[in-house]
């Protein structure tokens, strides 16, 4: 048995592959235990979580992470919406009537990382939508994943594409906007014991010092 | 000086530049604008803002904010913000966080913008008449680059580690806190602790200075930034902010949270009544 933020810290640590530098902004606790998950594997993989209370790796705040970034020094981050839609416009402003926390430093992150991964739990008609009501930031991710499914972005086509399900469950009606899908949708793979392993110990360790509520709602007793 | 102090010098009115909760907001100082029951005024979330802007906001002080975000982080959406801005009680100046920094840093510089990267498909930028799209001047074809007005706040307000008698105040690692402070008008710090001396002969902890030529005025406050942390001396209280998001959802909830903890002067200056 595997909770659902433990698969979904699986698809981020593959999702990142290679890479030399990731970054994790604002309220993103699953992208960081993926992040995680993946430097117990590569200790070679710097990680830069912009809310790490103790040891946090800047000097300069938020503000050395987007100089970084404009530089080209950071390879992987994160972007959520309130809305995404399938252009993969993401909206953090507002959406029906209601006010969003706001853009935070998506307009730019999108624009200078190579590699941004849209990342959100919620998998419904509300948070998938046709069109965004506010394009928060706008650019070319690698992917989009959600508690539901992950799909790939094909940058020439600016549409996406359905790479697999979660727990088998069909997702059209639950996603607002068009995409493409093979006829028979894969299932995303289940975490591995050694995975899990990790999860388990050095990784919710390290996440109780910085997403402590996650932490323990996710890994009760362990963290 | 005392934090109330600092709260009678900043006008209604004044535009006061903010730390996030995780960068030493000078929340006695914060609470103390709600006593003396501050007006208008307008807020720069440097980049972000949390709890202190929430308060102010929920408390009527404040006329227009702006900034990339208003969060509580792990504690949810921050909920006198997101009421006023649903219900156009306040004006919101939607950003990025690099824009921002980036209009300080045009400030400090003492030019009047600066370009930035990215940001062009965003709808931020139709938004925001006083930022400008032009192609980048020292290339040829094209290549179109965000320019930033450079912005000067009449008030950075921040808590800080330790001031000294020279009038300079620490803040370690959170020197995007200088900026703030550069390039504003006055800059308002509240302190954990005063030291004899001056710190900017110590090579150790010169750094994490910023020097008195920026400063204003100090006051000491124990404890300052609670309910939020100061790095190395006390974390965050996760249970107060989990209970004030749930508590604040209704203006009823959030006016006994004022009640409690703000307009009881006991339990808003007095150190020693605070959680340990």
């Amino acid at each position: 048995m595997h909770a659902k933020e433990e698969l979904l810290a699986c698809v981020v640590a593959r999702l990142i592959g290679e890479a030399a530098h990731v970054a994790v902004g604002a309220a993103s606790p699953i992208p960081a235990a993926g992040a995680l998950l993946l430097k117990q594997r590569n200790p070679a993989l710097r990680l830069s979580f912009q809310h790490k209370r103790r040891g946090n790796p800047f000097t300069e705040g938020s503000r050395e992470l987007f100089d970084l970034a404009g530089q080209g020094r950071i390879d992987v981050f994160f972007l959520g919406g309130a809305q995404i839609d399938g252009e993969a416009n993401v909206n953090l402003v507002r959406a029906e009537g209601r006010r969003f926390p706001g853009s935070f430093g998506s307009a730019f992150m999108y624009a200078v990382v190579p590699k941004v991964i849209l990342f959100r739990e919620e998998h419904s008609p509300r948070v998938l939508v046709p069109k965004v009501e506010f394009i928060s930031a706008a650019g070319n991710p690698v992917a989009l994943l959600t508690g539901k499914a992950l799909f790939a972005w094909q940058k020439e086509k600016r549409r996406f594409r359905l790479e697999s399900v979660h727990d088998g469950e069909d997702v059209r009606e639950l996603t607002g906007f068009d995409y493409d899908a093979p006829q028979l949708v894969p299932r995303t793979p289940e975490p591995s014991d050694e995975d899990l392993r990790l999860l388990r110990g050095p990784v919710a360790k390290e996440m109780a010092a910085n997403y402590p509520g996650f932490a323990r709602r996710v890994w009760p007793g362990i963290s | 000086m005392t934090p109330e102090d600092l709260a009678a010098h900043i006008p209604d009115g004044a535009l006061v530049a903010l730390p996030p909760d995780y960068s030493l907001p000078a929340m006695a100082v914060v609470r103390a604008l709600i006593v003396r029951k501050a007006r208008n005024l307008r807020l720069l979330g440097v980049p972000v803002l949390g709890l202190s802007a929430d308060l102010l906001i929920g408390a009527g002080c404040v006329a227009e904010i702006e900034t990339s975000a208003v969060s509580l982080d792990e504690a949810g959406l921050a909920p006198r913000f997101t009421e006023a801005a649903e219900k156009g009680e306040i004006t919101v100046r939607d950003a990025t966080c690099p824009a921002i920094q980036t209009g300080l840093q045009a400030a400090e510089k003492g030019v009047p913008f600066m370009p930035l990267r990215g940001v062009l498909g965003s709808d931020l930028v139709k938004n925001r008449p006083d930022w400008k799209v032009v192609d980048n001047p020292m290339k040829p074809g094209t290549d179109p680059i965000l320019l930033v007005p450079a912005v000067s706040p009449d008030i950075a307000l921040f808590h800080a580690r330790w001031a000294d008698e020279a009038g300079n105040v620490w803040v370690g690692r959170r020197r995007e806190l200088a900026t703030m402070a550069h390039a504003s008008k006055q800059c308002f710090v509240t302190c954990e602790e005063m030291r004899p001396g001056d710190m900017l002969e110590d090579e150790v902890l010169a750094p994490g200075v910023i020097s008195s030529t920026y400063i204003t005025r100090t006051a000491p406050a124990i404890r300052g930034a609670w309910p939020l942390g100061v790095a190395g001396l006390y974390d965050i209280d996760d249970a107060h902010l989990t209970r004030y998001a749930s508590g604040a959802r209704t203006r009823e909830g959030f006016q006994r949270y004022l009640d409690e903890f703000v307009c009881t002067p006991k339990k808003s200056s007095s150190p020693a009544s605070l959680p340990a």
